[in-house]
């Protein structure tokens, strides 16, 4: 591994232990950043043994140098915590801690969704502020504004570094992996331009591999690691060589990743013996039924998809249950399913209403479907995967 | 230990409440804050006028002017606010809860400056 390797690799989890130290994430960036400045100039060809380690001790003592010069009373305070603390620091205990109070604070519900995300690509995924603004199409002042402010408002309401506890970890928990989930998303389907910027998607599966391994008793945390990974098996497949997008029925399975869905499927698993399915492990499950065997087994999608529904009955959940209704008892009960969801923007609505039209026949409907789906659609990927079957569905029927 | 205040965002275009369910909604508020008493986090309680009982002084180059209403024409008016010490956010999230719930209003929680914020 080389220097960014471990910046990429150590980084958060330096910036967690040194927050713990100093009782503030801005001094703890600064430290780490200025050991990882030393580390350029001291590491020349071989790393030390365990280069985390090492940051975490340099960044220590440079924010020990850095208070020493500071004679504010705050500096002082943060001084005196740092030299009463123990050499304890390669401890695996507290530095796990330490990273997951650090992604709860991250993604805490007073925080604007953007600057959870923000603060958690920045904090601990290691990205820079160019990285993540380019990876959402938008200004760098932008995210580097809604970091200092989120950092600040960390800072000044008292948002706490912990664990929520049990009565509370529910709903925080929610916002965690919503925020994962959230950057994978982001990844897989960007709202805009390419259909598919792999980072985001590496760095979700990182974060949520991380998570999985701070919270193994949690079988939404496996559900959604579960969920990430099977989706991601899928990405060669899901966009053909001449850059068209692919439906799940036509792609071709051989370009699936074989060790991911392994491993996916095994956490389906592990999570099906805690037996307490939650939305992201039904999830993880539909998709393991789509990555299982030559085709998917369709009425085992639509029973799973019923239970996602009852769980969160949302008008994206229904759509996709929709498209399993149609596979096990035909389009026209599917569309009837359709009728009454409210979303207003979606594209994914009229493109699955012209699906199901064509499939029916009345092509004239489809077509005006079709046309409703192109102008919502987001990414020139998708948009031309919708105009070219607008187009093939106009020329065999007129 | 921070302190926190607790405000009630009052809608005034909303109709009046009947009789009785404003004394509900006293007697649910001031169990809440009896509770904050017990636990030992209230500082201070006060539910306000309307905003149509309020003036405006402004000293523009030290000239005095008042005006008639509130500071500012907007639905959502401060309707009164309790002050409460707690360790964190989430403490006083908790607190916002069960305040919220009992006055039926949203609540906004605002640290107060303790003079820590110089950068």
């Amino acid at each position: 591994m080389d220097l960014d390797g471990v910046y990429r690799a150590e980084y958060g989890r330096c910036v967690a232990t040194l927050t713990r130290l100093l009782g503030d994430i801005g001094l703890a960036e600064e430290a780490v950043q200025d050991a990882f400045a030393v580390a350029v100039t001291k590491w020349d060809e071989t790393l030390p043994p365990n280069p985390g380690a090492w940051i975490v001790t340099t960044a220590r003592n440079r924010a020990i140098d850095r208070l020493r010069r500071e004679s504010t009373r705050e500096a002082r305070h943060a001084q005196a915590l740092l030299l009463h603390q123990s050499d304890e620091l390669e401890e695996v205990g507290p530095v796990r801690d330490d990273q997951l109070r650090l992604i709860f604070t991250c993604c805490h519900p007073a925080l604007s969704p953007l600057a959870q995300t923000a603060l958690t690509l920045r904090l601990l995924g290691g990205l820079e502020v160019p990285e993540i603004a380019r990876a959402y199409l938008v200004p760098e002042a932008t995210i580097s504004q809604r970091i200092v402010r989120a950092k600040k408002k960390i800072r000044d309401a008292g948002i706490p570094y912990r664990v929520p506890d049990a009565a509370e970890l529910p709903g925080r928990l929610a916002s965690v992996l919503t925020v994962l989930y959230l950057i994978f998303n982001e990844g897989y389907a960007s709202t805009s331009g390419e259909l598919l910027r792999t980072d985001l998607c590496a760095d979700a599966v990182r974060l949520a591999r991380a998570l999985a391994e701070l919270m193994p008793d949690e079988p939404e945390v496996l559900g959604l690691l579960a969920l990430l990974l099977l989706t991601e098996a899928r990405r060669p497949a899901r966009v053909s060589p001449s850059g068209e997008l692919v439906v799940l029925a036509e792609q071709d399975r051989s370009r699936w990743d074989r060790e991911l869905i392994a491993e996916g499927h095994a956490l389906v698993r592990r999570c099906l013996r805690r037996n307490r399915p939650g939305p992201y492990q039904l999830q993880a499950a539909i998709n393991a039924v789509h990555t299982d065997g030559p085709s998917t087994d369709w009425t085992q999608v639509l029973a799973l998809y019923d239970q996602l529904l009852a769980q969160n009955p949302s008008p994206v959940v229904a759509l996709n249950r929709a498209v399993a209704v149609a596979e096990v008892h035909g389009p026209a009960l599917a569309l009837a399913t359709l009728e009454h969801l409210d979303l207003p923007g979606y594209h994914l609505l009229p493109a699955t209403r012209a699906d199901f039209l064509t499939r029916l026949g009345r092509t004239a409907e489809a077509v005006a479907a079709y046309d409703e789906a192109i102008a919502l659609a987001g990414n020139e990927t998708e948009r031309t995967f919708l105009e070219t079957r607008r187009a093939r569905l106009a020329s065999t029927n007129h | 230990m921070k302190q926190y205040l607790l405000a009630v965002q009052l809608d005034e275009s909303a109709p009046p409440e009947s009789e009785a369910a404003v004394q509900a909604q006293l007697a649910r508020t001031g169990k809440v804050t009896d509770e904050m008493k017990a636990a030992g986090v209230w500082v201070f309680v006060g539910g306000l006028q309307h905003s149509d009982a309020s003036t405006v002084v402004r000293t523009p180059g030290g000239t005095t002017t008042l005006t008639d209403g509130p500071f500012a024409e907007t639905k959502e008016q401060l309707g009164g606010f309790w002050v409460i010490e707690a360790d964190d956010l989430d403490q006083a999230l908790v607190w916002a809860e069960k305040c919220s719930l009992a006055c039926e209003q949203p609540i906004e929680v605002r640290p107060f400056d303790d003079g820590s914020r110089r950068r």
